[in-house]
């Protein structure tokens, strides 16, 4: 896989989510018209894959209605956007929740390993874990 | 939801001295710290900070501290900085320091990246289809409009 969406309700506040609290790297940034451009990141350590932050509004792939409801969705965290690695957990729970994000579950024990999560900008969320779950998570 | 003071964990008091630390190396690279420095912030010995700080990120402060001036680097490369003037604005008081350490971390010279990166935001202007697959920019509609150069692909 090469490309992948996120759907975000704001591209400017996603461009600093993602790259300015998450650490993401920018990989495209070009305005497309007025008020909508083709902005995609990649996680650090992966240039080979780059997700898409794709605004959801009325358009020509998303007729009003759908529109709302998907934004809907996205505020209620009905969408988790997959899971990203950490070579620690706590340390990187700690720069992030010292970066403002918002976490819905701190790092916990739990019977598949240790996770924590949190939400983006819009509202989808992450599951945060360690790259070696079953080892000794905790490397101080 | 106030999950930093109800939550706890084993060494809570040193990861945060250690984030602490390499926050200060994110939001001060450019500056002339040294390991003192960032141990003085953090409250430990030198050797002590450096043993927990390779515990958890991998590498020693002043390996990652060399990573974070490259990174911010290439990013005012990409701007459109020259490389004289990113030397300077990242930390390095060498020319030949910074341009060694550059090729060796990024597998190129800092002013052939400069010029490749130079060379795509020209095109970005120009054609900006071509660096959007057709599928997306069929599904936002950008292939109708004119304004836009297409691509052969």
């Amino acid at each position: 896989m090469t490309i992948t969406n996120i759907h975000v309700i704001n591209q400017d506040s996603a461009y600093d989510f993602y790259v300015n609290k998450l650490g993401f790297n920018l990989v495209d940034d070009i305005p497309m018209g007025p008020d909508t451009r083709w902005l995609t990141v990649s996680p650090p350590g992966q240039p080979e894959l780059q997700l898409v932050l794709f605004p959801v509004k009325v358009s020509k792939m998303f007729p009003k209605e759908t529109a709302e409801t998907l934004i809907s969705l996205i505020k209620q965290g009905i969408f988790g956007c997959g899971v990203l690695t950490c070579n620690d957990i706590f340390a990187t729970y700690e720069e992030l929740v010292a970066k403002g994000v918002e976490f819905i579950k701190p790092p916990t024990k739990e019977f598949y390993g240790t996770e924590a999560l949190f939400k983006d900008d819009s509202g989808n969320y992450f599951s945060l874990q360690p790259q070696n779950n079953f080892g000794n998570e905790n490397n101080l | 939801m106030s999950s930093k003071q109800e939550f706890t964990y084993p060494k809570i008091y040193l990861y945060r001295r250690i984030v602490q630390s390499k926050i200060f190396i994110d939001n001060n690279y450019a500056r002339n710290i040294d390991l003192d420095n960032i141990s003085d912030e953090a409250f430990f010995s030198k050797f002590h900070f450096i043993r927990l700080f390779k515990n958890v990120y991998g590498k020693t402060p002043h390996q990652y501290l060399k990573t974070i001036r490259i990174e911010n680097a290439k990013k005012l490369l990409k701007d459109g900085q020259s490389v004289s003037e990113v030397c300077f604005l990242v930390g390095f008081d060498s020319l030949s320091s910074f341009s060694g350490l550059f090729k060796r971390i990024v597998g190129q010279p800092a002013s052939v990246y400069a010029a490749m990166h130079k060379q795509n935001k020209a095109m970005m202007i120009k054609m900006p289809l071509a660096f959007v697959p057709g599928c997306y920019a069929y599904q936002h509609g950008w292939l109708e409009n004119s304004n836009f150069e297409e691509t052969d692909h």
